[in-house]
């Protein structure tokens, strides 16, 4: 199997071992532009292990891949240069006002103060939060901050965007709102890479894989993957596929 | 380059940030110096004074009575007055007197052998109450003196840079020791072992960052914090303790920089081996505060301790600093007489930050 040219993720076979365990066996999967890919999986199926993959933070232990045209195996910094990141277990420094924390991850990202300053005040005023930018992140409600978070994330205007279970602990009017934003940044032509364990989150996504047992059993669109499975919803596909798991729960 | 120092800079403003505000912290950690100072500096005292002396005097002579006299007339002492031999035991026990000298029947006799330089017979019996060690082995000392004051040739003894035997200037340099370790590695470990724990290591790690940047950027602020620390030690010991500072300003701050530098690293080498807050404590306090206290020399002499302890205390960095601040703040030793410590202490902070960074993998897996 070549590799797909204009998509921003194509991995072949991409392997990671942990001793005697296989933590993800030989993964193969295509993302394109203003795509949005959630990638499902059971606690322990092997998600993590292979975003951290994607993202620059671990290599294979065999297998190829490249992400925002950059190979997996030898150019890990120079994927984090073009990628956003997102996760649930953290979005920002509470004790750092909203401002702050954009200015900081606009001077990771190489941003110059006056880019920062101006896509801030475009990202807040959408948002409409531009009261709140000297607030102290600590001070607001999880479901702002998780907004805040995804727009943190796209400050410096990566090709893709990987979350991590993003809407965990989110009520259900925060998360639809959410997914509206995820939303808009695919029609805008970014990617986005989304892990998630809410089965109704999985129809929002263009294509969903479903990992068990560190393989992808099944790869598609919601829609197709019900008619397949003969499911009335995601749930029960992912049920369905996950019943022979030997690991997690 | 220059976007690499936009990065570091806006990482530092970071961690100035977080510890600005966390205003509980920095108060403590900015109040610690000054209670530990003026509590070794004034109330810690191993001067010995007021030691409480009974009398067993079978029969009374007029050397006794000039003897006795001696004791009440010394500050050192205060005399209790005679009590019956039986009872000696029980004075002793009731905390009554500290120590009791019984003088024998032919007191009179001994002294004039003694005095004519004979074979010596004991002048007197010297009972102590040794419940707490040090005080009664000083107060030994010091009642012997007394009683053989008029009869040996006393040796005359000149105590050399500290000669009001002042505690405060034996402990500055450990109170220091035993401060940057805990402002330096304690801190610094938790610090950057909660971005470990709130899940925000990760997120910097998927950006562009350098790990080394983002732990150097963690230690300036703490550094800072330290530089506070050790101009407020120096300020007091020298105006409010008194403290001599002879060997010049410059070595105490080198070596006290150094010294920062070290504690920087042994912070940051914890913070690579654990991946909680509470570990990071755990480890920081009983891994490291504690020997520092115990086999640095700071309150036991390590000539005193079992053999081996004393190579334990080897790789103790405080041992080393301790003993080098000692000599320089006190004896006022010129630097190149305590370049061995230095050396020391500079290879100990090569190693840790090798082997910290050896640990600090930007995977993390």
């Amino acid at each position: 199997m070549t590799h797909c040219n204009d998509c921003l993720i194509s991995v072949r076979d991409l392997t990671k071992k942990f001793g005697d365990f296989t933590a993800v066996d030989h993964i193969s999967f295509d993302v394109g532009p203003g795509e949005i890919f959630g990638f499902l999986g059971a606690n322990g199926a092997g998600k993590t292990t292979a975003m951290r993959m994607l993202c620059g933070l671990s290599y294979p232990t065999s297998g190829t891949g490249q992400v925002a045209g950059y190979d997996i195996n030898r150019q890990g910094e120079r994927i984090k240069a073009h990628i956003g990141y997102m996760s649930q277990k953290f979005s920002l420094y509470e004790d750092l006002t909203v401002f702050e924390n954009m200015r900081l991850y606009g001077g990771i990202y190489g941003l110059r103060r006056k880019e920062v300053e101006e896509r801030a005040d475009a990202i807040l005023r959408r948002l409409d939060f531009l009261e709140e930018r000297n607030t102290l992140v600590g001070s607001l409600p999880l479901g702002w901050k998780q907004k805040l978070a995804f727009s943190v994330a796209t400050l410096h205007r990566p090709k893709i965007i990987f979350l991590d279970e993003p809407t965990g602990g989110v009520d259900p009017i925060t998360r639809r709102q959410f997914w509206e934003m995820i939303g808009g940044a695919a029609a805008g032509g970014t990617t986005l890479f989304v892990t998630t364990h809410y089965m109704d989150e999985a129809e929002y996504c263009g294509r969903v894989s479903v990992m068990v047992d560190g393989r992808i059993m099944a790869l598609d669109s919601p829609a197709r993957l019900k008619k397949m499975y003969g499911a009335a919803s995601m749930d029960e596909v992912f049920r369905l596929l996950a019943r022979g798991a030997e690991r997690g729960g | 380059m220059k976007r690499k120092r936009g990065i570091f800079i806006a990482f530092v403003k970071k961690e100035f940030w977080h510890l600005l505000r966390d205003s509980r912290t920095l108060l403590v950690a900015l109040l610690i110096p000054v209670v530990l100072m003026i509590l070794f500096g004034f109330t810690i005292n191993t001067e010995l004074n007021n030691v409480r002396v009974g009398f067993v005097i079978p029969h009374p002579s007029e050397s006794i009575r000039r003897m006795t006299e001696k004791f009440s007339g010394n500050p050192y002492f205060t005399s209790v007055g005679q009590i019956p031999p039986t009872r000696i035991d029980e004075i002793l026990r009731r905390g009554v007197a500290d120590a009791v000298i019984v003088f024998p029947e032919d007191f009179d006799r001994r002294l004039s052998a003694a005095r004519q330089g004979l074979p010596a017979e004991p002048l007197a019996q010297l009972v102590m109450d040794a419940s707490n060690p040090n005080t009664a082995i000083q107060g030994a000392a010091y009642l012997q003196g007394v009683i053989l004051g008029d009869v040996a040739v006393s040796p005359e003894v000149r105590l050399l840079f500290n000669p009001q035997m002042k505690s405060a200037f034996y402990f500055v340099p450990g109170i220091m020791g035993m401060l940057f370790l805990i402002i330096c590695a304690m801190l610094t470990s938790v610090a950057i072992v909660r971005e470990k724990e709130r899940g925000s290591m990760e997120v910097l790690l998927v950006s562009p960052v350098r790990p080394l940047v983002i732990i150097f950027a963690k230690m300036i602020p703490y550094f800072f914090l330290s530089c506070v620390n050790l101009a407020t030690i120096l300020l007091l010991s020298r105006y409010v303790l008194k403290v001599p500072l002879t060997a010049g300003i410059v070595s105490i701050l080198g070596v006290s920089l150094l010294y920062i530098a070290l504690s920087l690293a042994v912070g940051l080498f914890i913070s690579t081996v654990t991946h909680r807050q509470v570990t990071a404590l755990t480890i920081s306090a009983m891994g490291l505060i504690m020997p520092s206290v115990m086999l640095s020399g700071m309150l036991f002499p390590i000539e005193n301790l079992p053999r081996i302890l004393q190579y334990l205390s080897c790789v103790i960095p405080a041992r080393w600093f301790i003993d080098a601040m000692r000599k320089l703040m006190i004896e006022g030793l010129r630097f190149t007489l305590i370049l061995d410590d230095f050396l020391i202490l500079l290879g100990m902070t090569v190693a840790l930050i090798a082997l910290a960074l050896l640990r600090f993998n930007d995977k993390i897996d």
